[in-house]
């Protein structure tokens, strides 16, 4: 056995074997998923490129010039979906908290509480949102109790409540994620209920399920697009206008890549945090 | 120090007042299974109790009741005289003039180390967060934690976590500290440091009913030892007569094995 210098970092002739092994297979993996991202990429073009149809579906999806000529009314009605998301995320974010704290109550003196958040998530997760939008939409207002809105404005309600549905579940599972430790703790420094939620649980709950009420964000960005069913012109709906008039699918094309592109930033964002709290939680692991 | 009796105020401990806190007939069961049976205890001001018993015997949950974090079956709890598991009393108001601290610690980690310490102060008893940091800042340097103050608690080790912790439920002027086993959790050379600040509470003339698995140390800062066994207080007196000369048959054994266990 050679002896030891403790302050002797220097790496030993078995690690730098290992390291430029590790370099070599790295290289290799590296060229081999290239080349074949390359083939693969080819292939798919010529293939498509190659079929009978290619040239007609090219001209009636992809026209240049109908996209420009298009843009405005679409860039409008996008601004709408953005009016009506934002609208959206406050509601959902305070109905879903509602629910959520609704359904974690305990004590029998809670149960109409309970049992009512229960049966709202179970409605609202099980119906299909264009279903919603349709009873909201057009069932609503022909009650004639409220007085007249837009239909921006019942659809922008579809969402809230079907969204705050799904949220409502992510929150819960948020809240009962935090130990109830931290719950005893609160109530013995003396915290009231309503105190230890606000100040202790919902804070570490939503900390837990940021990653998942991302995705929901993520989802709804894009299923803003259906309250064109009720007749609002969002982007969805100018891009059928623009479509009627042309004769020419482009426009739905450049709505949804608009679309894309709104959602890209909170995508990013979703995919970066949720690798930040991995690495945080799996400290020095390789697997 | 040691043998001080009841009511004594020799030896440099403050002489032991009226009684802070008096449980009379406990009762609690968890579903079917009986957990206390009738528990009596009566702590006086600056008394430090200590609480001993095999796991099981209802130490933790006796703490519990007393801190109404858990409803009691029958008996009544009386604080400073005040009837606290009467259900018209303001059970909230009763858990902020009490201390408690946990085995795991249970620091809130979302917050800063100084937020867990000023919370209740600033909460419950709205004290400006000036007034309130001023006094944490000013426990946590004598506990030497200073230089932690705007640390989150996961960046503390165990130790410093329950020193905080300890802090947390002191900051607030309690007329008496609970502590559940507070170094059960810990490493055995972050222990010395959390008794050594318990030690001083002692001293300083706290009233302190505490579990324990730590019988040295029981010994050494309690002034009364309280074996529960079976949900029932077996056998109760001066810490060095009850581990010198304990009655019970089931006294003996307990801390029998507790000597083979530990000190062999």
């Amino acid at each position: 056995m050679p002896t030891r210098d403790p302050d002797d970092a220097a790496p030993s002739a078995v690690e730098l074997d290992r390291r430029a092994y590790r370099r070599r297979q790295t290289t290799r993996s590296v060229l081999v998923s290239l080349v074949s991202t390359i083939v693969f990429a080819v292939v798919i073009w010529f293939a498509v490129v190659n079929t009978p149809g290619f040239d007609r579906v090219r001209q009636s999806f992809f026209d240049l010039d109908v996209a420009i000529a298009s843009w405005p009314r679409v860039i409008e009605g996008l601004w709408v979906n953005i009016q009506v998301l934002a609208v959206a995320v406050v509601g959902v974010a305070l109905l879903g908290t509602l629910l959520a704290v609704m359904r974690t109550l305990r004590g029998p003196v809670f149960f109409p509480l309970r049992a009512l958040a229960a049966g709202y998530t179970d409605l609202f997760r099980g119906l299909p949102l264009i279903i919603v939008l349709f009873l909201v939409g057009f069932g609503v207002p022909g009650l004639e109790l409220f007085p007249r809105n837009s239909a921006q404005f019942w659809g922008t309600i579809a969402l809230i409540l079907t969204y705050s549905a799904y949220v409502s579940e992510v929150f819960r599972a948020g809240i009962e994620a935090v130990h109830p430790s931290q719950r005893l703790a609160a109530r013995s420094l003396g915290l009231s209920h309503g105190q230890t939620l606000r100040i202790v649980v919902l804070p570490q709950a939503v900390r837990k399920v940021t990653p998942a009420l991302m995705n929901d964000f993520v989802a709804m960005q894009k299923d803003v697009g259906l309250i064109s069913v009720l007749g609002v012109v969002d982007a969805v709906r100018a891009a059928q206008i623009e479509t009627a008039q042309n004769f020419n699918f482009t426009p739905y094309v450049l709505a949804g890549l608009l679309f894309v592109l709104l959602a890209l930033p909170m995508i990013r964002l979703t995919d970066w945090y949720t690798a930040r709290l991995r690495e945080r939680e799996q400290i020095g692991s390789i697997v | 120090m040691s043998g001080a009796d009841v009511g004594d105020g020799a030896a440099g401990i403050p002489p032991h007042g009226d009684a802070v806190l008096r449980v009379e007939g406990l009762r609690k069961s968890f579903g079917t299974t009986p957990v206390l049976r009738g528990i009596d205890l009566e702590v006086r001001e600056h008394e430090v109790v200590a609480l001993i018993g095999a796991s099981g015997s209802g130490k933790s949950t006796l703490l519990r009741c007393i801190t109404l974090l858990e409803s009691i079956d029958d008996g009544q709890i009386f604080l400073r005289g005040d009837d606290i598991s009467d259900p018209r009393v303001d059970a909230d108001r009763v858990r902020a003039r009490m201390g408690v601290v946990f085995q795991q610690f249970n620091l809130f980690p979302h917050i800063r180390v100084i937020d867990n310490v000023t919370l209740a102060a600033r909460r419950v008893l709205r004290v400006p967060r000036a007034e309130a940091e001023a006094t944490a800042l000013a426990l946590l340097e004598r506990v030497g934690l200073a230089d932690k103050a705007r640390e989150y608690p996961d960046r503390l080790s165990g130790g410093q976590q329950q020193r905080a912790a300890i802090v947390r439920a002191v900051a607030t002027n309690p007329e008496v500290l609970l502590l559940d086993e507070i170094t059960s959790a810990l490493d055995p050379e972050l222990v010395a440091e959390v008794l050594d600040l318990v030690r001083e509470l002692a001293a300083e003339g706290t009233t302190i009913v505490m579990a324990t698995h730590e019988m040295e140390f029981a010994r050494d800062v309690a002034d009364r030892v309280v074996f529960l066994d079976a949900g029932v207080v077996l056998e109760q007196g001066p810490a060095a007569d009850l581990f010198a000369h304990p009655r019970e048959e089931r006294t003996r054994a307990f801390l029998a094995r507790f000597r083979g266990g530990r000190d062999a």
